[in-house]
């Protein structure tokens, strides 16, 4: 096991050594993103780069707090952001069908009852017998052809129903203090209580804050560098990974490898350090560009576990594919010529270039190979308020690729016996 | 002396070609074997077998007890390598390398840190450990490649053609270093196909050509076998025809063997001085202009000519 971690961390060492690997590895992303930024508009301050989500709002509530919500997405804040349908559509199904058509990111569908089953009804709150029902869910039906637009709204949503759900535990627990310490009767404890949740809608409700507010906003303003830094970083990862498979034949070329052979290591170790370096590499480069990032362009990546674990699927993910480019290869200069064709591909497929949601069905379909687009979903998710529970599917899925993908590549480097001089 | 390597009837085939046809030797304890051959003989295929590289088509070589074939890891453990082409990373110091290869060997620590300061005083380049191997020149590198070879102190060091393509002065250099190592108690498989750098090293020889084992033992009873001879070598011009001269010559008294090479005809006979005038007779009859003569006593050069017909470096 220390060998494997000695032999990934000289090729770590080599790689840092190396100016036109660091070239490509580090500063072509990081001039890449600036030079999106400017295209975009997000160093003028003119673009955030995601705005006028189509979102159908189907609000059967008509209550208090269905109305709240359908009013937060069409408030001010988000008015560039969203760009919400409501009035037309009061039927559910119709909602559906327009999101299959692709017509919308999103339908968010808010049940009958939604506010009663937060509000208590009149006469109700100190009765003994009153059962208070289930609270209804909110639907959030998305579209899967879109899901950055998508998980911008189902973001809004989740943080008006978690800031609900957190003035009413609040405000329920408050009531039931006071009139415990004698400070209201039961008498005015439930006019109290019911102003309390009359009140919810208001964004300076003391019980429950909206989303509507300064703070809310800012928790689902989408940064457009978010999207691009690591679009820019998982396309260079790729440049990464070849130059990284590249080294393994390259070693054998030179004859280190078959020295490394025939010193006590043994071909398991030799293997799995050399894809350990390429998996050091890419976590180090990935790591930097998103430090740079963040130093430099101020991009908020989110939650840091989510971030870190991201990183270490994303990157295994990718090294699956520069071993698997290794395996099929027969010269360091095949691996270089596929591993750059691979990355401009997976790059326009994986939506490092153009957004995913712009692409035609069958592109968004072929992305699921690529650790791009899973990788971009995941900082995605995170730069919208996604934490590691968020990030199952796209962790998942790079985890299997490259285990996947390793696993095909040492059948290959058995039958080609590539561990032989 | 006990034997440390007993090679056993090693045979290394790719596909129809059989570059190692079932060589058997052994090496004892303490000294220094060369196999000489010329290039393509098999040598390097050979090393590539005993240090484990190469699994053999058949056959078996035991080294310090351990079978190549069965127990590879524990012969990984007695050998040292020190391969034909530079194996060093460039873009790291010749201390760096020296340590990551020693980690290799399971060196750590201080007794690494110690070692590679010895190997570093042994190979001369103390004072510029810290430059990388890149900045080097070919001998310089050609000292660290060695310098690898020895960091874990191996019971046996193979060198594979040490001092291909590097200056007389570096030459010099590995040519007392090979001499010292074995002086320190180290048993050294040498391979070359410099006849002069056999001679100079080793204790015993084997001769090897077309992946044959041709002759085997001390540079004495090597030279026996072509008796009490003489090398007789005629340089003719470019345009001349060499395989004319040697027919011609080969009825010739005290003629033994008359061969011919590019632009040259080796002729054994056991008095060069004596032949001489025929000889110059023989090519005057067929218009062939004698550029120059060698005369050489006998050595590995003429045991090889007299076993394949060829000289060493055709």
């Amino acid at each position: 096991m220390l060998k494997l971690f000695l032999i990934g961390l000289k090729d770590l060492k080599l790689v840092f050594r190396d100016r036109a690997a660091l070239t490509f590895m580090l500063l072509a992303p990081f001039l890449l993103t600036i030079g999106m930024g400017f295209v975009t508009g997000r160093f003028s301050g003119s673009s955030s780069g995601i705005s006028d989500i189509p979102v159908v709002i189907v609000n059967l509530d008509q209550e208090k707090l269905g109305d709240a919500l359908a009013d937060v997405f069409s408030s001010e804040e988000l008015a560039d952001l969203m760009e919400p349908t409501a009035s037309r559509f009061a039927d559910p199904e119709a909602a559906r069908r327009l999101i299959d058509e692709d017509q919308a990111a999103a339908a968010v569908i808010i049940p009958e009852g939604f506010t009663r089953s937060i509000i208590p009804a009149e006469g109700t709150t100190f009765n003994a017998n009153y059962v208070q029902p289930e609270p209804v869910k909110i639907e959030v039906y998305t579209n899967p052809s879109r899901p950055t637009s998508a998980g911008v709204v189902k973001a809004i949503v989740d943080e008006f129903v978690s800031r609900v759900e957190e003035g009413r535990t609040s405000g329920m627990t408050s009531i039931l203090q006071l009139a415990a310490g004698g400070f209201i009767t039961s008498a005015n404890a439930e006019t109290e209580s019911r102003d309390l949740f009359q009140n919810v809608d208001e964004t300076e409700s003391t019980a429950i804050t909206l989303k509507t507010n300064t703070q809310g906003a800012e928790a689902v303003e989408f940064d457009i560098l978010a999207y691009m830094a690591p679009g820019m970083a998982l396309l260079f990862l790729m440049y990464t990974v070849s130059y990284g498979g590249r080294s393994i034949l390259a070693e054998r070329s030179q004859g280190t490898l078959p020295r490394l052979l025939v010193s006590p290591t043994s071909t398991t170790q030799v293997l799995g350090g050399k894809v350990l370096g390429i998996f050091f590499t890419g976590v180090a480069q990935v790591g930097i560009l998103i430090l740079a990032s963040s130093i430099f362009f101020g991009v908020k990546w989110g939650n840091t576990f989510g971030l870190a674990i991201l990183i270490l699927a994303a990157v295994f993910g990718a090294t699956g594919w520069g071993v698997l480019i290794t395996a099929l290869a027969r010269t360091p200069a095949q691996v270089g010529s596929i591993g750059s064709a691979l990355m401009l591909i997976f790059g326009i497929l994986g939506g490092s270039f153009i957004n995913l949601e712009q692409m035609p069905p069958l592109v968004q379909t072929l992305s699921k190979i690529t650790p791009n687009a899973w990788g971009l979903d995941g900082f995605t998710t995170l730069a919208l308020g996604g934490t590691l529970p968020n990030l199952r599917e796209p962790i998942t899925a790079l985890l299997s690729m490259g285990a996947l993908l390793f696993g095909v590549a040492v059948v290959l480097f058995n039958r080609q016996g590539i561990m032989q001089k | 002396m006990p034997s440390i390597l007993e090679v056993q009837n090693l045979v290394k085939k790719y596909g129809d070609f059989t570059a190692v046809k079932g060589i058997s030797f052994d090496i004892k304890e303490g000294e220094i074997f060369s196999l000489l051959g010329p290039n393509g003989a098999g040598k390097t295929t050979t090393i590539s077998m005993l240090s484990t590289l190469y699994t053999p088509t058949s056959g078996d070589a035991i080294i310090g007890g351990h079978s190549v074939t069965k127990d590879p890891m524990a012969v990984k453990q007695v050998i040292g390598v020190v391969p034909q082409d530079l194996a060093l990373y460039e873009d790291l110091t010749a201390r760096e390398n020296l340590i990551f290869w020693g980690q290799m060997y399971g060196l750590s620590g201080k007794s690494l840190n110690s070692r590679v300061d010895e190997v570093l005083e042994q190979i001369g380049l103390t004072d510029k450990a810290k430059n990388r191997v890149k900045t080097y020149s070919g001998g310089m590198k050609r000292r660290v490649n060695i310098g690898v070879g020895l960091l874990h102190k191996p019971r046996l060091l193979f060198m594979d053609e040490p001092t291909v393509g590097i200056d007389p002065q570096s030459r010099r250099a590995i040519l007392d270093t090979v001499k010292d190592l074995n002086r320190q108690g180290m048993t050294l498989l040498y391979t070359t196909h410099y006849m002069e750098e056999a001679q100079e090293l080793s204790d015993r020889v084997g001769i090897i050509d077309h992946g044959e084992l041709i002759a085997l033992g001390t540079q004495k009873e090597l030279t026996q076998q072509v008796g009490q001879t003489e090398t007789l070598i005629l340089h003719i011009g470019e345009n001349d025809d060499p395989e004319a001269l040697a027919d011609s010559l080969k009825g010739v008294k005290d003629v033994l063997e008359a061969n011919a090479t590019d632009h040259e005809v080796s002729i054994i006979t056991p008095d060069a001085e004596d032949v001489l005038a025929s000889v110059v007779s023989k090519a005057n009859e067929r218009g062939i202009k004698i550029r120059s003569i060698d005369i050489r006593e006998p050595n590995l050069e003429a045991v090889f000519l007299h076993l394949t017909g060829r000289a060493l470096r055709d």
